[in-house]
């Protein structure tokens, strides 16, 4: 069946404070931090972007399974923050781990859930066996307005998922989306920060979205939330994703294993993506993960996931860092710092 | 646009550390050579992807820049030996204390830089320490 055959993620070292950046602007730190179940976010270094996030990333998967580059079919990048307006993200990957020529490629973008789009269509690829393999990518640096809500969570990382039908980690069971013409969050082109809809995000747009495709899912496949031993659901913050398991009837052991923004803010479109790493980096072969991600504009795509015997060979540490490993390994910046990084100062 | 090219044409070198070797004396070569100096005409050339690992040889730490460059000051430059026994020049991303003589390092992908804000944005290879687990 088709399914992952290997997974790789990157999250940069730094870390800047909620705290931080509550201190800038005059709000009261432990108001936010509890509201949004945010400690800390990542921020790239000067000379990081997510071409190179997803680089990196994709060569960890690579590693991991020991795949050849050249059997990489389709490589799609899903992202609210290519580095260009022209000129794929998916191409810079290809060259970067070293793919033939021969594959097809394009960059997606659907805000947050463009990553777990890209993974769909990779495999409708590899059942038509009209590819051997494809990788699929999420990966952001998020962008927000200095002073704006979403600047205390919006975070950068990424995840790569490589997706075949042989020696696969992860069946892939199923699939089903929900999507909405909803104006909850959107950019305009050439505009450096996105705008959103205030407190309209949350009901209309990640409640009803996120539930509908994972209901969607449960009556598609016949399963329950009690048959998943993890479920992961996109983070925008720590409360969202427990609201809505709460909601569809999973409880907070099945969420904590994939439940990272606290530690790294909404990565955007590699957030559902890390989740479902952490929950890979120790899950046991037989068990059932449900993943829903979550896209503004909006829509959400849920998966029902189990994990196969294959799964202790792609997780050699030598080979690939962990989630978790990304926790540690970690610098703090100030705001004048992290303004720095994310180029909030015209020089 | 001459940058653009020249850059493009350096690609594989600068993304996956491709250089050659020469199959007569087991020399490597990076960036890559078309001729073995020591063999010439009797060496065996071929392409060869470098492992990416290494150690620091010597370095040192730029605090002025030219102008794309000013955003990343200070930054420390290195020659690395790679564990095949070539060496080259590359920044290492690392806090200026950190560095030092014999610190093994790592290959990872980064911007180089970018030709303005409507240019093309270069991408390569730079190193950073190997952490110990
Ligand atoms: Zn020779």
């Amino acid at each position: 069946m088709t399914g992952i055959v290997s997974y790789g993620v990157y999250v940069p070292s730094y870390r800047i404070r909620v705290e931080d950046i509550a201190n800038q602007w005059g709000e009261d730190p432990e108001v936010i931090k509890s509201g949004l179940m945010v400690e800390k976010k990542s921020v790239p270094d000067l000379d990081e972007d997510t071409a190179t996030m997803s680089v990196e990333a994709a060569r960890t998967a690579i590693l991991r399974a020991n795949i050849n580059p050249e059997y990489i079919g389709a490589i799609y990048v899903g992202s609210e923050s290519h580095p260009y307006a022209v000129k794929p993200t998916a191409t810079i990957v290809g060259a970067a781990i070293g793919a033939s020529n021969s594959f097809t490629a394009a960059d997606f973008e659907f805000a947050c859930k463009a990553g777990t789009a890209a993974i769909q269509t990779c495999i409708g690829l590899v059942a038509l066996k009209k590819i051997k393999y494809g990788l699929a990518i999420g990966a952001d640096v998020a962008q927000a307005s200095p002073g704006d809500a979403l600047e205390y969570t919006a975070g950068a990382g990424s995840a790569a998922y490589i997706i075949g039908d042989e020696n696969v980690i992860a069946e892939i069971d199923d699939f089903t989306s929900f999507t909405s013409d909803t104006p909850d969050f959107w950019r305009r082109d050439l505009q450096k920060y996105p705008s959103h809809g205030g407190r309209f995000t949350g009901e209309p747009a990640y409640f009803r979205h996120i539930i509908s495709a994972t209901k969607d899912l449960m009556a598609k496949t016949g399963l329950k939330p009690t048959d998943f031993d993890y479920a992961v659901f996109h983070q925008p913050n720590g409360k969202f994703p427990l609201k809505a398991a709460k909601s569809l009837g999973f409880d907070a052991e099945q969420l904590k294993p994939g439940l990272i923004v606290t530690h790294i803010g909404n990565t955007y479109s590699a957030s559902s993506l890390i989740g479902l790493a952490a929950v890979l980096d120790h899950a046991l072969p037989g068990q059932r993960i449900l993943m829903t991600s979550f896209g503004s504009g909006a829509g959400s795509d849920s998966f029902a996931i189990t994990v196969t015997d294959a799964i202790e060979t792609v997780r050699d540490r030598d080979k690939g860092p962990r989630v978790e490993d990304f926790l540690t390994r970690i610098k703090y910046v100030d705001y004048a710092g992290y303004a720095k990084h994310l180029s909030k100062i015209r020089m | 646009m001459a940058s653009t090219a020249k850059f493009w044409r350096e690609q594989a070198a600068r993304y996956n550390l491709e250089g050659t070797r020469c199959l007569t004396c087991g020399s490597f070569f990076f960036p890559p050579r078309a001729i073995c100096p020591r063999c010439r005409r009797k060496g065996e050339i071929v392409p060869y992807r470098f492992k990416g690992t290494g150690e620091v040889i010597t370095y040192t730490t730029v605090h002025q820049a030219p102008r794309n460059l000013n955003r990343q000051i200070p930054y420390t430059l290195a020659i690395i030996r790679l564990d095949e026994g070539t060496q080259l020049l590359s920044e290492v991303i690392c806090d200026p204390e950190e560095i030092h003589t014999g610190m093994r390092v790592r290959a990872v992908f980064r911007k180089l830089g970018e030709e303005g804000e409507r240019g093309i944005i270069y991408y390569g290879t730079k190193f950073v320490p190997i952490l110990q687990t």
